[in-house]
């Protein structure tokens, strides 16, 4: 990957507190509050609405499916996009998490309690597979390029492995009986949570220092970026929205075997990211969603269109090997205070066209 | 116990014969292209597939078998690379691997769709036929023929390598593609040639297995393909020597793993013992350390 994509992510000339504080200001109250009241709406209707309109049921379960997959493609590109690293074994910190919360519901939360503790056993799920996370993180810190993809694959095996052993969660037959309790409202929390955190924290100062670790992680070092620590959290980050994500999925499903979890999950999830493009949020909304529903969609073709649908990858690859959206990303899905930086860094260049390029306009 | 063990290593040499034949490939485009190439493992099963084709419907016998499916295998390999991969020489490396997995799935599937999802079965080509060894062990032709075919194909493969011209310039791309044209090196011929060769020895590996497990089906080669893929990178990815080496102790690591443990812990153990030679062996075995340059 070039440099070129520093200059597309993230606002680094150095600007002036005040002039930014005065471009925040510049947006009126309203229009920043505008997405908020947007989303709480759009959650209103999820949550109170759409579970009683005539649906076809099927269409819902594919709207929730198109949640869950954003949650993951999302939580991957951090890792793959953001970081620049090769992740190719996502599928196995969903596992940990659907596997964590569906225990957790099982064995420890009392049936009648069950809807109002299902966050609880999200974040569980979510926790869990954060400190699985450390088992990629930690050889991170040595280890990188394709040999962390690999550690990555191997933690995928693992995982499925070690769940096919023990007895308890059913071995390879599977976990069945857990409650039917994901429903469109949760999962649209989940997503607004998981793209919400993650946008702050790419344009955070750990944020910046991600995508350094992508574009040259020995720089990096160099400029005084604790590459351990940023690392630390882009990892156990990715992880724990992968976890939810599986605990959302094994409560929709209602039924999770060891298999739902192997390398072609992971090999889906990694298509949704480059699909939509990496380093974008706005990328792994529409790449989740084109995917899944095109799949669907495709359902009539029967055989042909696992035939079909990698085909279009490949010819989409060739014509835009950035993915649809990569490097380029939504104004929803830039900070507040980011775009002020960036009209702060705009002003300036205008104003002083020799102090040099005001990159970040470009994003 | 040790006619056991020695047993077990003697299986161990079928298993990673194929491991290291697969590897190979891997390993050779990594060198050339720095491409981890996904499809790698179908290829494998389209290699074994065509060796159904010629041994159970033309009824060919075994060599001819072979031959057959290596050719078409490396026909097949050096369209992909021409089709899918060349058109992404200088696109982001992760494009052109996930253009990989998507034609991996695209022969999955492809050969899904048209052959069918029942398992075929190769017939038998080579006689079966126990030579005891001293010590209660021995072997059977078809591991004598896997091993002795693999090894020979290895031996070609190094000796081409390392003392014809064709290869040293093999060589010389994975040192510096970029300015290998000034030197008057005809990079994308060396390229297809890899990729054909590559995916010959792929074929082989595909033959080889429907000796010794002779039931094949259109996702057997999403597993076997990793393992190969695992193998090269224990070895050291890039490595022609490593891959081998790697194939071997993967398959040995299993094999034992296997004789020991219920054999649901086999795919546990190996990859946890990856993990940890990576951790402590971030490039492999044989991999090159690459100074860094800011």
């Amino acid at each position: 990957m070039g440099t070129e994509g520093l200059n597309r992510t993230a606002a680094t000339a150095p600007a002036d507190a005040a002039v930014v504080a005065g471009a925040m200001d510049e947006e009126r109250p309203v229009r920043r509050l505008l997405p908020w009241l947007g989303t709480a709406a759009l959650l209103l209707f999820f949550a109170a609405l759409l579970p009683r309109l005539p649906l076809n049921p099927y269409h819902v379960q594919v709207l929730m499916y198109v949640g869950i997959n954003i949650i993951l493609t999302a939580s991957l590109n951090l890792v793959n996009g953001y970081m620049g690293e090769f992740s190719v074994g996502h599928a196995g910190f969903m596992a940990v998490g659907a596997y964590a919360s569906a225990t957790v519901m099982l064995w420890l939360f009392p049936k009648a309690l069950w809807p109002v503790l299902f966050p609880v056993a999200l974040l569980i799920g979510g926790v869990a597979s954060a400190v699985v996370g450390l088992v990629v993180a930690v050889p991170s810190f040595r280890t990188r390029g394709d040999y962390l993809a690999i550690v990555t694959l191997a933690l995928n095996m693992i995982v499925k492995s070690a769940i096919e052993n023990i007895e308890a969660v059913g071995g390879p037959r599977g976990l069945p009986g857990i409650g039917r309790l994901t429903t469109p409202g949760w999962v649209f929390f989940w997503v607004v949570v998981t793209l919400v955190a993650l946008r702050h924290f790419v344009h955070s100062r750990f944020g910046r220092g991600v995508a350094t670790i992508r574009e040259d992680e020995l720089a990096a070092e160099l400029v005084g970026i604790d590459t351990r620590q940023v690392k630390l959290q882009a990892f156990l980050l990715s992880a724990f929205f992968a976890g939810v994500a599986g605990g959302l999925y094994a409560h929709l499903i209602q039924f999770i075997n060891p298999r739902s979890f192997d390398i072609l999950k992971s090999t889906e999830i990694l298509v949704m990211v480059y699909l939509g493009g990496v380093a974008s949020l706005a990328g792994s909304v529409v790449g989740a969603t084109v995917y899944t529903v095109l799949l669907e969609a495709l359902r009539f073709l029967g055989l042909w269109r696992w035939v079909l649908a990698p085909l279009l990858l490949v010819l989409l690859m060739i014509g835009r090997p950035r993915g649809l959206l990569g490097f380029r990303e939504a104004a929803l899905f830039v900070p507040a205070w980011e775009r002020a930086i960036r009209r702060a860094a705009a002003g300036a260049g205008a104003r002083a066209p020799t102090a040099g390029a005001a990159p970040g306009t470009r994003g | 116990m040790i006619s056991y063990l020695l047993q077990q290593a003697i299986n161990a040499l079928q298993l990673g014969s194929v491991y290291a034949l697969i590897a190979l490939g891997y390993s050779m485009v990594y060198g050339v292209l720095r491409l981890i190439n996904f499809a790698h493992g179908d290829i494998f099963m389209v290699g074994a597939f065509l060796g159904f084709f010629a041994a159970a419907i033309m009824r060919w016998p075994f060599v001819p078998t072979l031959l057959f499916s290596m050719l078409a295998t490396a026909a097949l390999g050096v369209t992909i690379e021409r089709v899918a991969y060349r058109p992404l020489r200088d696109a982001p490396r992760v494009s052109a691997v996930i253009t990989a997995l998507g034609v991996g799935l695209f022969l999955e599937h492809f050969v899904l769709a048209t052959v069918g999802a029942q398992p075929r079965q190769i017939p038998r080509m080579i006689p079966a036929r126990f030579y005891p060894l001293p010590g209660d062990i021995g072997f059977s032709s078809n591991q004598a023929v896997i091993f002795g075919v693999a090894v020979l194909l290895m031996l070609i493969l190094d000796l081409f390598v390392n003392r014809t011209l064709t290869g040293m310039a093999m060589r010389a791309i994975s040192w510096d593609i970029r300015h290998l044209p000034l030197m008057g090196v005809p990079v994308n011929r060396i390229v297809s040639l890899t990729f054909a060769i590559g995916s010959a020895l792929a074929a082989a590996g595909g033959i080889l297995v429907g000796l010794a497990y002779p039931i094949i089906d259109p996702y057997m080669g999403i597993l076997v393909g990793w393992k190969a893929f695992v193998a090269a990178v224990v070895g050291g990815i890039g490595s022609i020597r490593g891959a081998m080496a790697g194939g071997y102790v993967l398959a040995a690591t299993e094999v034992f793993v296997a004789a020991f443990l219920p054999s649901t812990y086999r795919d546990f153990v190996a990859f946890s013992l990856l993990l940890t030679l990576l951790v402590f062996r971030p490039t492999g075995m044989f991999g090159r350390v690459w100074a860094q340059k800011v």
